[in-house]
């Protein structure tokens, strides 16, 4: 095998193997501490053997097997520290518990992470560490935090886990909706800060944690195949990544849906999307926030050209979306679609209608900018303009945007 | 295992019949269901004596230790399997005493 290909192995296989061996360990020893330190250090001994003894057969049992050994080597040294010889041995003494299938550890993992005791912050970086298998410094990165701060997050969540006993196991039937809707709110959110970063000193699409999300969400789909809003959430994601090489210029900035080089969207990615919108549809049961999301995604991409878009059936599902989830900011949504089937100027009643809260959300103010643009009142446009670029973090919508308020010195010809 | 779940209050008004009956019940239930171990309300933080006897002689002081806006009502300790249970529990009783409340583990020993 050459080196390529065992480093391919290697990157694969922490991939596939991570999340298991970590939920595997923590079911056995009910110490997520325990269970994170001991995978990272079987990894790290794979890392160092592989090369020379080669990829045994079944790598996933090797990784739980060195894992173990490495927690009760832990165990006994800091039983041995704290002479407390006789508790660690029934601790290991005991033959692991007889275990539901292996998925349940993983699910089990996902929803102590995303606890509702814990802070949403926590709960983005314990499962980005615990089942994504991301280092400290990576999630430190990807959300502009300083590492030792983000190591302390960490830290706090797994002792408060440990301190006020957040029971690790799957929730029952009453608490599954709710403990879900955490799980797919935590997916979500780190998708979005990949796709849209918040920040200005960063790239401003990540695909890192694009693909981070999709991959996790995939793995809670594949546990979870009968839950319609996480299938859902998965669409939506793909729909949306598929975009990708499209939406940042080489100038860097952000290119918005209409101007985007549809041939550049990755067609396989958007297959996947709409064959899941379809099968959910097909089921006739109502769709949830992220079902009707990605269905929206998916009209945009039946058009071959922006112009082609069916924006009536935008609009319609923007309604229904509101009927389950009414919040000014899909109303400000459904105002833009509405914006190209009636017009500027019926959109922009309605968004001088929506809730004053959405003032502190930039994308208020340009929709309001761009409205106001088509309908010739460049004075009131650049001010929202200007009052969006100040809210707006990300760098390649800043530059987008301070390219269109520059545009309206000289009179647009067509817009 | 133990949690304190701590009542918070900011208006400073007593409990209404309609709360007292509700709490009553519910504690009720806490006992038949073996989650009991204490309830109680608290007299107004303005009742509270500050000690210190850290040093040579017992310091008393009026008031409470640190004016807040937000203020201990009253508490209750029970008997819970997890956080999940406990937090199930915290949620009626805020229901019930119609109030914002706290859960927070004891230190297991």
């Amino acid at each position: 095998m050459s080196s390529d290909d065992l480093d391919e192995t290697i990157t694969r296989t922490y991939h596939e193997q991570w999340a298991r061996v970590v939920a595997g360990l923590a079911r056995r020893f009910g110490d997520l501490d325990l269970a994170e330190e001991s995978t990272a250090e079987a990894f790290a001994t794979a890392v160092a053997r592989w090369p020379d003894e080669g990829v045994p057969p079944n790598p996933g049992a090797w990784l739980t097997v060195t894992a173990n050994r490495r927690a009760i080597d832990r165990i006994r040294r800091e039983t041995k520290r704290d002479d407390k010889q006789k508790q660690a041995q029934q601790m290991y003494d005991v033959p692991p518990e007889p275990t539901g299938p292996i998925e349940d550890d993983q699910l089990r993992l996902i929803f102590t992470c995303c606890h509702p005791a814990l802070s949403v912050e926590a709960r983005v970086a314990l499962t980005l560490r615990l089942v994504g298998g991301l280092t400290v410094p990576e999630i430190a990165r990807a959300f502009l935090i300083q590492e030792p701060a983000l190591g302390q997050r960490i830290t706090r969540a797994k002792s408060k886990i440990r301190a006020a006993r957040v029971p690790y196991r799957v929730p029952s039937a009453d608490d599954l909706p709710g403990r879900l809707a955490s799980v797919r709110t935590v997916l979500y959110l780190i998708f979005n800060e990949g796709y849209l970063a918040t920040g200005p000193d960063t790239d401003p699409v990540r695909r890192e944690l694009t693909t981070e999300a999709i991959r996790l969400t995939r793995l809670v789909r594949e546990l979870m195949p009968d839950d319609g809003e996480v299938a859902g959430l998965l669409a939506l994601m793909l729909l949306s990544g598929a975009r990708h090489a499209a939406r940042v210029s080489a100038t860097g900035e952000l290119v918005p849906l209409h101007e985007q080089d549809r041939g550049s969207w990755d067609a396989a990615v958007i297959g996947e999307g709409r064959s899941i919108v379809r099968a959910r549809l097909a089921t006739g049961i109502p769709p949830g926030r992220y079902q009707i999301l990605a269905a929206i995604n998916a009209v945009h991409t039946d058009a071959a050209d922006a112009r082609d878009t069916d924006w009536s059936q935008i609009v319609a599902l923007y309604d229904q979306l509101l009927r389950i989830d009414p919040s000014p900011i899909v109303a400000l949504n459904r105002a833009v679609a509405v914006a190209e089937l009636d017009g500027p100027e019926v959109a922009l009643s309605l968004v001088d209608r929506l809730d004053p809260s959405l003032g502190r959300y930039h994308a208020y103010h340009v929709t309001r900018a761009e409205l106001l643009r088509r309908l010739g009142h460049s004075q009131e446009s650049r001010a929202a303009y200007d009052t969006a670029i100040g809210l707006v973090g990300n760098s390649a919508e800043t530059a987008y945007l301070s390219r269109r308020r520059a545009q309206l010195g000289v009179r647009p010809p067509t817009d | 295992m133990q949690y304190l779940v701590s009542v918070i209050d900011d208006n400073n008004t007593r409990a209404n019949d309609d709360e007292m009956a509700a709490v009553a019940a519910f504690n009720q239930r806490l006992r038949a269901d073996g989650h009991w171990v204490f309830a109680g309300g608290l007299a107004a933080p303005e009742s509270a004596t500050v000690i210190d006897n850290r040093a040579d002689a017992a310091v008393f002081s009026d008031g409470p230790f640190i004016e807040t806006k937000e203020y201990l009502a009253g508490l209750w300790i029970i008997e819970a399997a997890d956080l999940d249970e406990a937090l199930k529990l915290g949620a009626e009783a805020s229901k019930h005493c119609n109030r914002k409340l706290e859960v927070r583990p004891f230190v297991e020993l």
